[in-house]
Parts: structure tokens; sequence; C-alpha cells
């Protein structure tokens, strides 16, 4: 039967990220899709699980000097440094537009202290428009704040349960790959309250330049994402599903639905996609369409009978 | 607005060692075309190489519907992309970027090229004519082999002189010294410029020394080609508290916008 035509309302594709309705589970993760309008032209942002917005600070940041990106086998290195226009703007310009369109947003801060991150949720707080907040305790492209958070246990429970405090809203820590032990720092935000988390951010990477013979990035060091950490960020849901109760909203490398199929499996509550978008700016309605022709392919009638089928007992 | 869609390959041809020439047809991105600006593809069907590739939009065909891009292998991307034949169809997103600026009335313009960075330039000499503006353009290469625009620009009734390195067409020597020796500064209005950056440096140097107005268009390692990576920054020159993208906000900037690599 043709996608077209449209699926017998039997099918399920809604999901619950820890409070964080979603009416599918096909994300487009932070960092990659902007606040929405650049992709306006391409694909009808209303239809996305949700946008996890550009992560935003409480001060605007000019990011790094160039060079910022470059790729690499099956992926890309980026160390843009967070630029952003600051969490005013955020919720003054971008936010409306988002709202008007429908858009389910779920918001990303980054602080350089506790504060911050809890001085930013207070600010979200009572806006209307914002599903949740995802927290970037994981940036390996700013020296303050980032990823000095996301490595450390205590700091991750403190940053989560400092934002728990300030908002209703659920919260979402984004996890770093870049740990020795990925369960416990899922373990230390279950316990400082969060809601859902988010898995993986990207890992840390440095391509030279054999002409200059010089780091080919400004900033030397830079996040891995697209189809080569795909294999990573599997095996750390598998994990971390495996020891912690929490819902996650899976990525890292996903391309296509098959993809987003061996996210689930492993126990993703969503997915997110992110790289995939630079390449094909639809990429979140076909996964979307094709997650729903496997399902009725292979009588699925809900999105709970594929999540975690993986695990063996 | 930009799109995505799937053009149709109506011809690819090798022009010289390492360059082609690839027209397709794709009516909506062609009737939105204007100089300067870019169109981002992808090299092959599959997820290797990754990205899609930024490249000028050297000619377009409006009644046609059909854009022409003109690009140099070198690298992975733009050698993958030499294997498209012609009625197969490449996925294209465009017409992408901020193009030239337009001159308001008929204007002497002239158009200075550097190697590959010749493509933008003859979508561009070919609106200027057809607005009545006189068009010099200087080319510079290697040799003459690379001077691979030199019939469009011919047709399109362009004044038309070029540098080759080794002497075997036109100016022996870079481009950059044609332009003192050549161009008499004040019979100009508007000078544009793409190429390597040190020539396009010289370029504005001598644009800014005669208070001619004049825009580059800047090369840059993109992602996605719309602005919300922010991967392609650029220094501003007259703002240090942001960095322009130039995929969105460029590829074209105004000499006193932006700082050149020298």
């Amino acid at each position: 039967m043709n996608i077209e035509m449209g699926m017998p309302p039997k099918i399920d594709i809604s999901t619950d990220l820890g409070g964080i309705k979603l009416d599918n589970p096909v994300c487009a993760a932070s960092g990659t899709f902007g606040y929405g309008r650049e992709y306006e032209p391409y694909v009808d942002i209303s239809k996305i699980g949700a946008v996890i917005v550009k992560g935003t600070t409480l001060e605007p940041r000019t990011g790094n000097p160039p060079p910022r990106i470059i790729e690499t086998a099956a992926g890309m290195l980026n160390a843009i440094g967070l630029e952003n226009p600051g969490i005013e703007e955020f919720l003054n310009t971008h936010l409306p537009f988002l709202r008007e369109n429908k858009v389910t947003v779920i918001a990303n801060i980054a602080g350089n202290t506790i504060e911050e991150y809890a001085a930013m949720a207070e600010m979200i707080e009572g806006n209307a428009g914002v599903a949740g907040i995802e927290l970037n305790i994981s940036c390996p492209n700013v020296k303050q704040g980032g990823l000095q958070f996301g490595t450390d246990p205590q700091m991750v429970y403190e940053v989560v349960k400092a934002v728990k405090d300030k908002t209703t809203l659920p919260v979402m820590p984004k996890l770093s790959p870049n740990v020795t032990d990925i369960v416990e720092i899922a373990r230390a935000s279950e316990a400082g309250g969060a809601d859902a988390l988010s898995m993986i951010n990207t890992l840390m990477g440095m391509a030279v330049d054999i002409n200059t013979r010089k780091p080919f990035l400004a900033n030397i060091f830079g996040g891995l994402s697209g189809p080569a950490v795909k294999p990573v960020a599997l095996r750390m849901i598998y994990q971390v599903y495996r020891e912690v109760k929490l819902p996650i909203l899976g990525g890292g490398g996903i391309v296509n639905y098959r993809d987003a199929l061996e996210f689930l499996m492993v126990g993703a509550t969503a997915v997110s996609v992110g790289t995939g978008i630079f390449i094909n700016p639809g990429i979140t309605d076909e996964i979307v369409s094709n997650l729903l022709q496997y399902m009725q392919d292979n009588n699925i009638a809900a999105l709970s009978e594929l999540i975690g089928v993986a695990h063996q007992a | 607005m930009p799109v995505m869609q799937q053009g149709l390959v109506i011809s690819h041809n090798q022009v010289n060692r390492d360059m082609f020439e690839l027209e397709f047809i794709a009516p909506d991105i062609a009737a939105e075309c204007q100089p300067g600006q870019f169109i981002h593809i992808k090299p092959g069907l599959r997820d290797q190489p990754l990205l899609r590739r930024p490249l000028s939009i050297y000619d377009v065909d409006k009644h046609l519907g059909s854009i022409t891009l003109l690009y140099k292998v070198v690298g992975t991307g733009t050698r993958l992309l030499t294997s498209v034949r012609t009625k197969e169809y490449v996925d294209v997103m465009g017409p992408l970027g901020r193009g030239f600026k337009l001159p308001d009335q008929q204007e002497r313009t002239l158009l200075v090229g550097g190697g590959v960075g010749i493509a933008p330039l003859v979508y561009l000499a070919r609106v200027l004519e057809e607005q009545g503006c006189h068009i010099t353009v200087l080319h510079g290469t290697e040799s003459r082999r690379q001077l691979v625009a030199f019939e469009k620009l011919r047709q399109i009734g362009t004044e038309f002189f070029p540098a080759t390195m080794d002497g075997t067409a036109g100016f022996k020597g870079l481009v950059t010294e044609l332009l003192s020796k050549k161009i008499e500064p004040q019979s100009l209005d508007r000078i544009y410029t793409c190429g390597p950056e040190p020539m396009m440096a010289v370029v504005a140097d001598f644009a800014a020394r005669h208070s001619i107005e004049a825009e580059v268009s800047l090369e840059e390692y993109m992602a996605c080609g719309v602005g919300a990576c922010l991967g392609c920054a650029r220094k501003l020159k007259t703002d240090d508290t942001q960095y322009v993208k130039v995929c969105k906000d460029g590829p074209v900037f105004n000499i006193k916008e932006v700082e050149l690599y020298k």
C-alpha cells in the first residue's frame, strides 16, 4: 500500500519521552536544525516529532573561529562553539515563530555554572510552546561548562537537580559519550530527577591538514557525528537501558529508518536525527513514513512493541 | 524559495584534465537562480561521502529549465560526481545563498576570475549583458587549457582578457598583474571577483584604493548550506561580535564586509 494514501489508524507511533508527548518518534537534534526557520522551505516543521533547538546560553555567544567543520570517514567533525543569540533572543524571537508554526519544541540550554542552568530554566518556565528542556552538559567544543559537567556524576546530579527545582517541564540531560562509564552518568541523572535521557552527544575527535601540517579545526578538537558514531551510540543506549528506567531519546548517525529501528530496538523511546538532516532536509518525514510501512508490513500496532526488543534475557 | 529536487542530467562533459561541466534540468530551481548563488549537490547516491557539495551556478537556461555547474575535481566528493551520466539524476538543493548585487543602471563592470572561480562570473556576465552593462572579464589560469569559459563569454559579448602562468594564451603571468597593467580604474563602476583568496585580496585592494564598489564570492567547507549548522563562519571586518555564514549571508560579500585570507 502506498504511504501517500494514508495508513490504517490502528498503527500508533506516538510516544512519550518522560512527559514530553510526541506525535511521532523522529526528532531533529540540537544544533542541526537552528531554530527551525532555515528548513521551513524543505519540510513541514510542525510534523517533526520535536525540534530540539540550537544550544542556547544565558548570554549570546559568537562561537569558535573558523574552520569549524570538516568531513571525515562516514561522518563529520564540528567545533561551532555554541554560537547562539542567547536565551532572551530565543524566547522573544524564535520561540514565537516556532509556536506560530505549531512545532513541538524542546529547548536546549548550556551553562557555564549550575546557577546559569537554573536561571535559564526559570526564564523558560511559563513560556507557552516549550514541551521540555534538554540539558547540554556534554558539548565538547567550549572551554567552560558543557563537557566538564557531563563527565562528573556529582556535577550531573547537581545540575539536573538545580534545573528540576526551577521548572515544571520535563528535563532531559544530553549525555556525553566521552566518559569511561556512561551508566554511572545515567544513574546520576536519574538520581537528580531527570525525566528522560538524550543519548548521545558527539564523540571528541580531530583531523589534521597534511598540507599545513596543523590540526584542521581552529579549535583543534571537534565533535564527531554521522554514521561513524552509530555503533557507539547503540552500545551505550543498550547499556543504559538495562540499568536505568528512564526513557531515552536515542541518536547518533541515523540516516534512514533502519538506523532508527536499531535505536528503538536497543531501548530508545524516540530518536533524533542530526547530521542526516544536512544531507536530506526531508529525512525526518521519510523516516516516519518508512517506519509506518515497516510496522504495517510486520503487523506491529504500537512503537512499544519495538522498544528494547534487542535485549535478550 | 529554494527547493530540493532530482535534476535530470542532460550533459556532463570533461572540459580539461580536472574540470567538468554538468548540466541538469531542474525547472523550479532554474526559475529562481540569481548570479552568485550556489547549488548544494549530493555527489553520489550512497552515504559515503556524506555531505553535499556547494557548487557555483555557472549558467542557467530559464527556457529549458536547466542549470549548468562548472566544477574542478578536488577530492572524494567531486571525483564521485564525475561518474554521473546523462539521463541519470542528481540530488540538488537550491538556489542557495546571497548572490551578486546587480547594478540599478547600465554600468561599466569588471569581472576577475581565477581558475574555476570563473564559474559564477559567467552567469553573472549573462545577466549583466541583458541589463545592458559593459563587461570586461579577466581570467587567470595556469595554462590555456583552463580557459574553459572563453566560448561562453565570447557568445555573451564580453571583452575577454586571459592571463596564463605559462603564457600559452594572453598575458603571461598573474591575473592581478594584468589587472594593474591593463585596467584603467576610472573606466569602471563596479568589480566582481571569484577565485583564490590571495588573488581576490589584491583585486579588493585595487577596488578599495580607487573607491570602486566590489564584491567577492567566497568558498568554505559547508555542511547544511542553509544557515542551520553555523559551520561556514567568517569574521566580519566591521563587527567583532559575530561571524557571518558563507552559505546564507554569502557566498557573495562586499569587500567592505569580510576579511580575506592573503
